[in-house]
């Protein structure tokens, strides 16, 4: 039975990827997930692995790029203003159907920004990471066990589907401090026949490459891609339903946006409002499935966000707008308060009971 | 007895490059250095953005294509991967010297146990004839139509001076590859530098001074002359770094 | 005597290997043309040849395969 230890998020990601098997790790200092990097400096040398401070994110990413078309296992972490700086390795790695695993620890944006918590990189992990058609599996962990399992799981789906998955963490989770119990994962072995491992003599020569002239065969990619993606999507959108049963206003909330409006669920039932709680744990695949079966008894949603209104869009396509959908945010660093969120549930329990 | 044959280490497709272009024999060269050293099975290639972009399909040995500049940073992927595979670069002026100027410093700063072959024509080829870093003073190219002006588009950077100045680059040497005589030099030197990286020896880089016929507006024939005329009085042959020669 | 072959239809007509011949034999063949539409080399007298390689050493194409007895 695995020990219970106090750590923090960003440091919980980081072990947890060691015991996912990972012995690559890229990155460079910006505030808020220094903290991976510093970890990892202190453990990879001791297991034999790989940490190196890059000269950039964009080396960084390329770095990671290099790992895995061996077949490794590979990452890197940053926070919003240098996961822009990846967005050109991100498309590559799609390109070239590579696994890879990348944390966004976002900060206040746009531009240098801010320090403290947001979650106004949703667009930019679930549609605008880079050029191309491609997607990304968005994993947002609510808690420091699931910064832990979330990377478990990244490492795990990445190989599966050869994709790269992100691990989009809130500042928040980065760094508070919480018990986690970190017990390494059964590690199932994905085959790579086209990872370059040197050609031995015995075969023909593997390309990673993202290049394809021919348009016809370009086309032929994308769509094989998409078909892979499809599969994504039937089988990895994941949520927790807190309170949904027989909820008339449902919330939606990813990362301490979440928590704190638990807190603003729960105090709403005692003033006897029927209101429920979707967690998006995957951004994308989102669970669109969850908004469409809560859309069939609530007639209101709310989405609380640390931004000016990402994953709102989500919420109103999962069920084709058939209900309203009103926002609760902050934005450049602040995080919504339970009372906020309690004021919009009122509001709106005073509409639909009007 | 076979005097001359194409190495093994080349694959049958036929080369994109335009008549000519020494990118065709700096390829032979690679390809002979990494069967004289035995390493075909455990070479792994990193080809960069230009003409050469293609390269995966000219050599034998697992290959990766990276991003525009990035090659170094992807070739320390792989090399961090498995130390005991042979992996090398393959770069243009623009690739190494503009966008990735970065990466490279910083992949011979770190002395990674890589082989860069950096292959200099003072163009950029692939997208018609621009203006790279290494163009010489009153060059006209497609952006710098009147000559390069070093007032307003500044000097050109010479490669192997600037990385001598780490300590953790290895071994470092221009080359060039127009006439019979520099063919036979370069090859030694790629060939070293494929065997340091065999020998564990760090970072090694090879300038190869190369022509570009097309964007240059000449002959193949005259392109090699003007290598002689203009670019090596500029880029002055030789070794500019070799740790382990001092070490005797 | 040394023998030189050419794949012919990998020439690009660049000229270099005609250039580089010590012993001037080598000649772009004005009166002919490959499946790539390229004056290909061609050699004028192979028994003036002396397997020196320069010519296969300027090709960017390797189109020149050069044996000896």
């Amino acid at each position: 039975m695995a020990e219970k230890v106090l750590m923090k998020g960003n440091e919980a990601i980081a072990e947890a990827a060691i015991l996912a098997g990972c012995r690559h790790y890229f990155g460079y200092p910006i505030t808020p997930q220094t903290e991976v990097a510093a970890y990892m400096a202190k453990r990879m040398p001791k297991i034999g692995g790989t940490f190196l401070q890059a000269e950039s994110e964009i080396a960084a990413i390329n770095m990671v790029i290099g790992v895995a078309s061996t077949g490794k296992r590979a990452m890197t972490s940053s926070s919003s203003p240098g996961i822009s700086l990846k967005c050109e390795g991100l498309s590559y790695l799609a390109g070239c159907d590579l696994p890879a695993l990348v944390v966004n620890v976002e900060r206040g944006g746009p531009g240098l920004g801010g320090i403290q918590p947001s979650q106004s990189d949703y667009f930019q992990a679930t549609r605008g990471s880079g050029h191309g058609d491609f997607h990304m599996i968005v994993l947002a962990p609510a808690s420091v066990q699931e910064m832990a399992s979330l990377t478990m799981k990244g490492f795990d789906l990445a190989d599966k589907y050869r994709m790269t998955s992100m691990i989009l963490a809130d500042g928040t989770m980065g760094q508070m401090m919480e018990p986690v119990i970190l017990e390494a994962p059964e590690l199932v072995k994905y085959e790579k026949p086209w990872a370059l491992t040197g050609t031995d003599g015995k075969r023909p020569h593997n390309i990673v490459n993202s290049l394809f002239l021919v348009p016809e065969d370009l086309e032929k990619m994308n769509f094989a891609r998409y078909e892979r993606y499809r599969t994504v999507e039937e089988n990895e959108a994941a949520a927790e339903e807190f309170m949904m049963e027989d909820a008339e206003i449902a919330v939606v909330a990813f990362g301490v946006a979440a928590r704190v409006s638990k807190n603003a669920i729960l105090a709403a039932r005692e003033r006897g409002i029927k209101v429920g709680l979707i967690r998006p744990i995957t951004l994308w695949p989102f669970p669109k499935a969850n908004i469409a079966a809560a859309a069939a008894h609530a007639k209101h949603f709310v989405s609380v966000e640390l931004s000016m209104g990402q994953m709102i869009e989500d919420v109103r396509l999962a069920m084709d707008c058939a209900r309203p959908v009103s926002l609760v945010n902050r934005a450049g660093g602040m995080i919504p308060s339970p009372d906020e969120v309690l004021a919009e549930i009122e509001k709106i329990q005073g509409g639909i009971h009007a | 007895m076979t005097v001359f044959a194409k190495p093994k280490s080349l694959t049958d497709a036929p080369l994109h490059y335009c008549p000519g272009c020494t990118h065709g024999i700096i390829h032979r060269l690679v390809a002979e250095a990494i069967d004289e050293l035995g390493i075909e099975g455990r070479t792994i290639g990193v080809a960069s953005v230009g003409c050469s972009v293609m390269a995966y399909n000219y050599f034998t040995v697992d290959m990766v294509q990276a991003a525009h500049g990035r090659a170094p940073a992807v070739a320390t992927g792989v090399k961090r991967s498995d130390p005991s595979k042979i992996v090398f670069t393959y770069q243009g002026d623009g690739d190494l010297a503009s966008i990735g100027t970065c990466e490279t410093v910083h992949s011979a700063a770190r002395g990674e146990n890589i082989t860069i072959i950096f292959v200099n024509n003072a163009i950029y080829g692939m997208t018609g004839g621009q203006m790279a870093p290494t163009s010489l003073p009153g060059q006209i190219t497609q952006t710098s139509p009147y000559g390069r002006d070093v007032a307003t588009q500044g000097y050109p950077i010479k490669m192997c001076e600037m990385l001598s100045q780490l300590d953790g680059a290895s071994y470092l040497e221009r080359v060039a590859v127009n006439s019979v005589k520099n063919v036979r030099n370069a090859k030694k030197a790629i060939l070293k530098a494929f065997r340091n990286q065999v020998e564990g020896k760090g970072f090694s880089l090879i300038e190869v001074i190369s022509t570009c016929p097309t964007n240059w507006g000449m002959t193949p024939e005259k392109a090699l002359a003007w290598v002689d005329e203009k670019m090596i009085p500029y880029y002055p042959l030789g070794v500019y770094k070799d740790k382990y020669a001092e070490v005797q | 005597m040394p023998k030189l072959t050419f794949q012919t239809d990998l020439c690009k007509g660049c000229g270099l290997c005609v250039a580089a011949c010590p012993k001037k034999i080598l000649v772009l063949a004005s009166d002919k043309i490959n499946k790539k539409g390229h004056h290909p080399v061609e050699i004028t007298d192979q028994t003036k040849c002396i397997a020196c390689a320069f010519c296969a050493t300027m090709c960017p194409d390797c189109i020149i395969t050069i044996e000896k007895d």
